[in-house]
């Protein structure tokens, strides 16, 4: 446990792709949620961290499924949905959440700080599943139903799965490199908190048979934008995220995996 | 008939493709592809050449597309593109927007 010298303070870091984000609440109860969901992300030296100071407030009649509000105001991202607030300042890399003590918030807050961050430096949060079979990252990105699942359970016993859901890219020097998140869909688990070098993206769809297909470069950068998670309102992040998904496509193979909901699809993929 | 003049509004981000120029509006987070013959336009949207130049130069010289019907599609284009705050139109040139300070 960590205290502050001002007020009895618990902290967790959680660290995804490489962005450690401190939590710091008063309430040991919302700490131990968020270390039980966040386990397998959780780090004890939070150098260069993320900081959030979480103001816990009575559950309201909120809801969830309101659409996230993400703006720059005077140098500081204001972040508003149903169920929560937050303002960060990128420029001391201190912000601060009011929430009720559900998990949900952060969740969604971990995600868009993420792709604030990755968006500055060429990668993204991506709807996606995504795995490492031999040393070699291989991403699945499709909307709800196109079988991110799927290919999670389909996935032979050697392959090591870093989402079902979301999945961390990041740009690394002439490459891009895959992470896995906490961040899961219909399998309910974590992914692993590994990375490997990602060199091939599939874009799902489902057919009665399985086959791959090329993809002009245009339909790739369409298909990968649509699949890029982004909420900020900002002229100058998305255009730098339109440049990055361009960049993206012209460095990594992009296919679209035609499949059937049978177990030799792995056989086939590269 | 007073001329069209058009320019790349500075609010868009725009990649060829392969064969196929995409453009994203960053005000509305919407993406466009354009046509071979859009694309033409597009990339001689300088703000000084009017677009009854370009569609009797490029777009008519290049493509078998009769100069009316020509005219015609490159009105509505540019008019559309231009509802999306994609190309600014004008009835006089435009002048290139000044370099960013660095």
């Amino acid at each position: 446990m960590a205290t502050s010298l001002l007020t009895s303070a618990y902290e967790v870091t959680v660290q995804i792709g490489g962005l450690p984000v401190v939590v710091r609440s008063a309430d040991v109860d919302f700490r131990t949620m968020l270390e039980q969901r966040y386990a397998g992300f959780l780090i004890s030296d939070p150098q260069g961290a993320v900081e959030f100071d979480v103001d816990l407030v009575a559950p309201r009649q909120m809801s969830s499924d309101e659409d996230v509000r993400v703006c720059r105001e005077a140098g500081r991202w204001k972040i508003r949905r149903g169920d929560f607030s937050a303002e960060y300042d990128p420029a001391s890399r201190r912000g601060m959440l009011s929430c009720s003590a559900n998990p949900f918030a952060m969740d969604s807050l971990l995600r868009i700080v993420h792709t604030l961050w990755l968006a500055e430096e060429g990668g993204f949060l991506v709807h996606a599943a995504s795995a490492i079979r031999d040393g070699r990252g291989l991403l699945f990105a499709g909307t709800s139903g196109a079988g991110k699942t799927t290919m999670c359970r389909l996935a032979p016993r050697e392959v090591t799965l870093l989402s079902d859901e979301v999945s961390c890219i990041r740009r690394v020097g002439d490459g891009y490199r895959l992470f896995g998140t906490p961040f899961c869909g219909e399998l309910a688990r974590s992914g692993e908190n590994t990375s490997a070098p990602l060199t091939a993206a599939f874009l799902l769809a489902h057919r009665p048979e399985n086959r791959l297909v090329p993809l002009a470069a245009a339909e790739a950068a369409r298909a990968l934008l649509r699949n890029i998670l982004f909420f900020a309102e900002d002229a100058e992040l998305v255009e730098k995220v339109f440049r990055s998904a361009c960049e993206f496509i012209s460095r990594v193979p992009v296919l679209r995996l035609e499949f059937t909901p049978s177990s030799p699809v792995w056989e086939m993929l590269p | 008939m007073s001329e069209i003049y058009l320019a790349p509004s500075p609010a868009i981000a725009a990649r060829q493709l392969g064969d196929e120029m995409v453009i994203m509006s960053a005000a509305e987070s919407s993406l466009f592809t354009l046509s071979e013959v859009a694309t033409v336009i597009w990339q001689a949207a300088d703000g000084r050449t009017p677009l009854s130049a370009i569609v009797r130069l490029r777009v008519c010289a290049e493509f078998d597309i009769a100069p009316d019907q020509a005219s015609k599609d490159a009105e509505e284009f540019v008019m559309e593109l231009s509802s999306h705050g994609i190309l600014m139109v004008s009835d006089q040139p435009i002048p290139a927007a000044p370099p960013e300070p660095r």
